[in-house]
């Protein structure tokens, strides 16, 4: 099984629209949501739920009023500001380390599992997907990221898919580290302006960081021609190939207020620029299929040495 | 007073917002507080100088006192700790820095040392605006720590704006809970109006007061302004889809530079909020 991760470092590239026109292409896959902030692939897929699972984030730390002292030494010992001066916990505040625990000699504190949120296994009309739907101001993002992408394997493996089809988080932070760690391509999602760039080459050090080959595609080329070339020529300096160029357009929200793909939108109103957009992600995605085969290959040519050896 | 930018998606000119309304006040503190991507200054361009680095305490394992006894690796709920037949592994990037290893340590075995999570700058003091922002380290995943540290600077002898991280996950509340006054940035598309009531439902739930401005206004449908009417939500400012605004963000201008009649609707929408919050009006 093979998986691809499309992130982009900023916001509102078009993740989710690039991940589920791949959707309608994809033969063969399954899909993870791991924006689980804002999970939004699910309202173009409509998904029929199989089973939510909860996520159990950092645990929550609680102490006893009734053998608590007021001492005030877990009020020392926490390095979160989370023990209040009247000895309550702010759950904002707490993550979940248990020092408080320790610090406390009349065993007043104690820790109790919270849930962060769930991830939910579906069906959509394009096959099997799994998404997180995290609880407002839950840490621990990262490992309903986790669980997440652990869901999409097992549906993978129950309905004998070959490919999971990742769409990560913005940022670089823990969520997106979570999304691509293991990934076997990464598509980076660019916009030619100077936030879109900068966020780019933070994006490419992360997979750079992890090891992870990396594609990328500039969407709204054509908003500014210069940036784009700029974001042309930084890619060829990191080696990052660039995959495609897509147009400045107003295609993926018509599409999104029908609740379509683009793929789908495409074959459904016949639009010339419509068709055009929709052509562009179909090349787009015959590119990616290409690479990810290529990449197995590589991936699978220094275990081969390896056996050699003995 | 403290107004943060947010939103739930990213993308929808939380920057945009914040710059722009910074540069029509004049005389305010700009804080860039999406320390996975802190992007105002593309577009301020100010020449910054180090506040300080943000570090968390990481432990060191001194392996003349270690006993092997693995009662740090027990202890540490982040899995920064592996006790090992032979010695015990640190991941620094795992590590929050909480101390519980150097408490339950009964050979004295653990010291500590500061591992870099990221940067806090600042604007030099003869620019022509007063910023700060936090940049966090690639391959650091906390960004509540570095938020944190970077909120201890806020200006508190003028108004401050905040540009906030997009989501509603911890580092965002860090933010919004911290602030007096929260402008959602949103755009009637389907994502943006799911992502929005998400937003919507984290500033209720630490009951600071809001406001919309709606972004990209013209594209998709009416759904968020039918919402916002009949919530009694209060929609700031609008600013249209306009592919001469989104071009000169592409060059990392702010849009009341070059427009300048924006700077008066921007100055506008900070008098409505103040108005807003002397009313003590604003929460649902």
């Amino acid at each position: 099984m093979k998986q691809l991760a499309v992130i982009s470092g900023k916001g509102g590239c078009g993740k989710t629209t690039l991940t589920a026109a791949f959707a309608s292409l994809a033969k063969d896959a399954v899909l993870a949501d791991c924006d689980v902030d804002a999970a939004d692939l699910p309202l173009v897929l409509t998904p029929g739920v199989l089973e939510k699972e909860d996520s159990s984030g950092l645990e929550l730390a609680s102490i006893d009023p009734e053998r608590c002292t007021g001492c005030g030494r877990c009020l020392e010992a926490c390095r979160f500001g989370a023990v209040l001066e009247n000895f309550t916990i702010n759950p904002y505040s707490c993550e979940g380390c248990a020092v408080c625990t320790v610090a406390c000699p009349e065993n007043a504190v104690s820790m109790a599992p919270r849930v962060s949120g769930q991830a939910v296994s579906s069906i959509t009309r394009f096959g099997p997907m799994a998404h997180g739907e995290l609880g407002i101001g839950e840490e621990a993002s990262g490992k309903l990221v986790t669980l997440v992408r652990k869901k999409a394997r097992d549906l993978a493996e129950t309905y004998a898919k070959e490919l999971v089809i990742i769409d990560g988080p913005p940022g670089t932070g823990c969520p997106v580290m979570a999304a691509i760690t293991g990934a076997d391509l990464v598509l980076l999602l660019t916009e030619p302006t100077v936030s879109g760039l900068y966020d780019l080459k933070r994006a490419v050090e992360l997979t750079q960081h992890f090891r992870i080959p990396a594609a990328a595609c500039i969407n709204r080329s054509d908003l500014n021609e210069k940036k784009s070339r700029e974001i042309e020529l930084f890619c060829e300096e990191a080696g990052v190939p660039v995959l495609a160029k897509l147009p400045y357009a107003d295609v993926p929200t018509r599409a999104m207020l029908r609740e379509e793909t683009v793929i789908e939108y495409a074959s459904l109103v016949g639009d010339k620029d419509v068709v055009e957009f929709a052509n562009l992600i179909r090349e787009l995605w015959t590119r990616l299929e290409t690479r990810l085969s290529e990449i197995s290959w590589s991936k699978g040519s220094p275990k081969a040495l390896e056996i050699k050896k003995f | 007073m403290k107004v943060a930018i947010a939103s739930g998606k990213g993308g929808t000119g939380k920057t945009t917002v914040a710059v722009n309304l910074a540069l029509s006040l004049g005389g305010v503190h700009l804080l860039d507080c999406d320390v996975e991507e802190p992007n105002c200054n593309l577009f301020l361009g100010l020449e910054l100088e180090k506040l300080e680095y943000v570090t968390c305490q990481v432990p060191e394992i001194d392996p003349e006192k270690c006993t092997l006894c693995g009662k740090c690796a027990d202890f540490c709920r982040y899995n920064a700790l592996a006790a090992l037949p032979s010695r015990v592994l640190v991941f620094p990037a795992l590590c929050h820095g909480c101390g519980g290893c150097g408490l339950v340590c009964t050979e004295g075995a653990v010291r500590e040392k500061p591992g870099i999570l990221g940067i806090l700058e600042s604007a030099r003091s003869d620019s022509s605006l007063e910023f700060s922002r936090g940049v966090l380290n690639v391959g650091e995943a906390a960004a509540t720590p570095l938020i944190r540290a970077l909120q201890r600077h806020i200006d508190n002898s003028r108004p401050a704006i905040i540009d906030s991280p997009p989501g509603v996950a911890c580092p965002v509340l860090a933010v919004i809970g911290a602030a007096d006054y929260c402008v959602l940035v949103t755009e009637s598309t389907p994502f943006g109006f799911h992502d929005f009531r998400l937003a919507l439902e984290a500033v209720k739930a630490l009951k600071v007061p809001f406001g919309v401005v709606l972004n990209r206004d013209g594209l998709g449908d009416s759904r968020v302004e039918e919402f916002c009417g009949a919530k009694g939500i209060p929609i700031l400012l609008r600013i249209p889809d306009d592919r001469r605004i989104a071009q000169l963000y592409s060059e990392g201008i702010p849009f009341v530079e070059e427009m300048p009649e924006w700077k008066e609707k921007f100055a506008g929408m900070f008098s409505a909020i103040r108005a807003i919050m002397e009313s003590g009006e604003g929460t649902e």
